[in-house]
């Protein structure tokens, strides 16, 4: 194994503790106040964020695609299906910021919203952020590969490891969609 | 092609990914329809967590290739992962348990 795919693996290993630590605290309130938020209906806020999902589901389908297709050595392939990576990536963003604008318009703030626990927005906004920060990043680090691979500065193994930290954003989400919008539905 | 990705080992097929994909999206279905159905908070906790799990299993196994990755990659990786996750938790309950019992009524 290369030391890029060696040291892509280390650093996901890292990162899902952060994640696991900041679920468990979520999990944690969550539970432990009768007064956390209920803020999801489940139409349309639930629906929206499945939307969400399944279209971060589908970039990580292009994305293994486009592994396979530079593992192929297919240049022109592998630069279409990271682009279509990118735009389920940009897409989840635009989905995430809509609603993000929207609880923010119903009074959702850090430590204060309408229903209950004031540390609500603080959790949620701070692990979703974190989360859309990484799918921003993994947008711009997939950019550079494909631009890369295109003109042929970077080889495959580069493709698979930026594949590894874009599935890692896929897999995190599975994580988060469950636990902090199936888990918050208003009924 | 690098030498480093020649070495992966047998790589699955399109068709392969396309599966796997089909049953993530229909596992995320599942899990809505358990929101959808009011079930209980405390078992759709289980529940929804057994799901993430086997989505996540999913998504390394085949999209992240650990399938077909030597299998010194996953002895390296996955205990380490669940022994700091247990740390974590070993360490997080009893001082969460102990201010939730601080905590006025």
């Amino acid at each position: 194994m290369g030391s890029k795919k060696l040291g892509m693996w280390l650093f996901i290993i890292s990162d899902a503790l952060t994640f696991s630590a900041l679920l468990l605290a979520y999990n944690y309130l969550r539970f432990a106040d009768p007064q956390w938020p209920t803020p999801f209906p489940f139409h349309p806020a639930i629906l929206f964020s499945t939307t969400m999902t399944v279209v971060l589901l589908f970039s990580s389908l292009t994305m293994v695609m486009g592994v396979a297709a530079a593992a192929r050595g297919d240049r022109a392939k592998t630069v279409w299906w990271i682009l279509a990576t990118m735009a389920g990536g940009l897409g989840f963003i635009l989905l995430h910021l809509r609603e993000w604008i929207h609880l923010i318009e119903e009074g959702v703030r850090p430590f204060q919203n309408p229903w209950g626990s004031p540390v609500f927005g603080a959790i949620f906004f701070g692990i979703t952020g974190l989360h859309m920060t990484h799918v921003a990043i993994g947008v711009i680090y997939l950019g550079i590969i494909s631009l890369g691979f295109g003109r042929g500065k970077f080889s495959a193994e580069d493709v698979e490891v930026s594949g590894l930290y874009w599935h890692f954003v896929d897999l995190v989400w599975m994580f988060v969609f469950p636990l902090v919008y199936l888990m918050s539905v208003k009924y | 092609m690098s030498t480093h990705a020649m070495e992966s080992h047998a790589t699955p097929r399109a068709i392969t990914f396309l599966w796997v994909w089909i049953w993530l999206v229909a596992i995320t279905g599942g899990e809505v329809f358990l929101a959808y159905k009011q079930v209980p908070l405390n078992i759709m906790l289980v529940i929804l967590i057994g799901l993430s799990v086997i989505k996540a299993a999913l998504i390394m196994a085949y999209f992240m290739h650990l399938k077909f990755e030597k299998f010194t990659l996953v002895l390296w990786l996955v205990p380490a992962l669940v022994f700091c996750i247990c740390m974590i938790l070993i360490f997080f309950f009893p001082d969460s348990t102990r201010l939730l019992h601080l905590r006025p009524h």
